[in-house]
């Protein structure tokens, strides 16, 4: 049994082991949806909500398949369950809130390949956390995840004006900034014990 | 759209390696490239697994193309991918403990890479079973590539050494910020630049010419 608190659960998994920039979790979304800060932070906040909602169902089963003792059906049960978490929160926010599903559009259906989710269900099972440790992860990794986008967003802003050269335009000059940023968050590693 | 002759089995191969090379070109899949190829062996092993998983799911889905309806076919080719994620991760942990340890859950996130699910939806969903087979070994083989390049660059700054042999003098003082996360954007981003600057020249030359 893992015996850290809450807390410190929380500030290792946003802050010291960001998820995005020390743990290259969801990097596909890093780069695809950092261009504006509005998308950036609607896309942090889809991907908060289905990070508890899946990090809740992974305890569940996780219990149910030790029970039963079949540790080979984790990653097929896990991402099924994802899967199928996505869409039932598709068609929630799509009932009660019409508003917010124009909103995030495209990024929801799209949150299932995100591998900072499954990232979540893994370690937890992995670090054998307790239901209220793997809700404050879950927490954490989606807030580290939202940091992350919303600071390399802002970046980005600011470069779209810059003058740089065409050939360092695009991925290369995103992946450069996305190492300072990830350099300069290796400064909350003091943070932990 | 014009139409195109179908390309031949060699051009399918050949075109994961270098055109359609599925990180430097395509940007996809990046997330086990950046952090699992601290080190040559690593790399290696990451992408030989990648490439298992790729090839043998490309080639289940292809056989079972024409029973899979339309509506749940990407739940099913994620059941696919998963079933054999779940088959390496076991092989790997059989054949070297220590390499199941350096690659930890990231084997895995072999089967969130979007690189897989991309193959078989884009190609194997479409093709016979052979060209399904070529084109997967060709992308994986051009992902292995991917990920030594930044595993050989990595390790080499690093640490000093390839695949664990020292090849730098020891008066050589590693980067240890190139095994560490900043590393790996760096030498990524450096790789693209290069590819960017010989796809630039290139399209410089032909424009005088």
């Amino acid at each position: 049994m893992n015996t850290a608190s809450p807390l410190q659960i929380f500030i290792d998994a946003c802050l010291i082991n960001n998820f995005v920039l020390a743990m290259f979790l969801g990097i596909c979304p890093f780069l695809g949806v950092s261009a504006k800060t509005e998308t950036a932070v609607r896309m942090g906040a889809a991907v908060c909500f289905v990070m508890l909602v899946s990090s809740t169902c992974a305890f569940g089963i996780h219990r149910a398949l030790v029970a039963i003792n079949a540790p080979y059906l984790h990653l097929i049960s896990y991402i099924v369950v994802i899967a199928s978490a996505v869409q039932l929160v598709e068609m929630f926010i799509k009932k009660f809130s019409p508003a917010l599903f124009r909103a995030l559009g495209i990024f929801l259906p799209l949150i299932t390949t995100n591998c900072a989710i499954l990232g979540v269900a893994l370690f937890q099972t992995n670090r054998q956390y307790d239901f209220v440790q793997s809700l404050s992860f879950a927490l954490g990794a989606g807030a580290g995840f939202t940091l992350a986008l919303i600071l390399m967003s802002g970046l980005r802003e600011r470069l779209e004006l810059a003058d740089v050269s065409s050939v360092v335009k695009g991925a290369a000059l995103t992946l450069m900034i996305a190492g300072i940023l990830s350099m300069a968050f290796m400064g909350f590693a003091g943070m932990g014990r | 759209m014009p139409e195109r002759t179908p390309p031949s089995n060699m051009e399918e191969f050949v075109k994961g390696l270098w055109r359609d090379n599925p990180v430097f070109v395509m940007l996809l899949g990046m997330c086990p490239v950046l952090a699992v190829t601290n080190s040559v062996i690593n790399a290696l092993a990451m992408g030989a697994a990648s490439t298992f998983v790729l090839v043998m799911s490309s080639t289940l889905v292809s056989i079972l193309r024409k029973w899979i309806p339309k509506q749940v076919r990407i739940a099913s080719f994620i059941l696919i991918i998963a079933t054999f994620v779940t088959v390496v991760e076991y092989l790997i942990q059989a054949i070297s403990l220590d390499i199941h340890k350096a690659l930890g859950a990231f084997i895995s996130l072999i089967v969130v890479n979007c690189m897989i699910l991309g193959r078989a939806e884009a190609f194997a969903s479409r093709n016979s079973v052979g060209r399904s087979m070529l084109d997967a070994l060709g992308v994986g083989i051009g992902f292995t590539f991917a990920c030594t390049c930044l595993g050989f660059v990595r390790e080499v700054l690093g640490s000093g050494t390839v695949a664990g042999v020292q090849v730098l003098p020891s008066s050589f003082e590693p980067w240890t910020i190139m095994i560490l996360p900043g590393g790996a954007f760096f030498v990524l981003g450096g790789w693209l630049l290069l590819f960017n600057w010989l796809r630039e020249r290139r399209r410089n030359k032909v424009g005088l010419v």
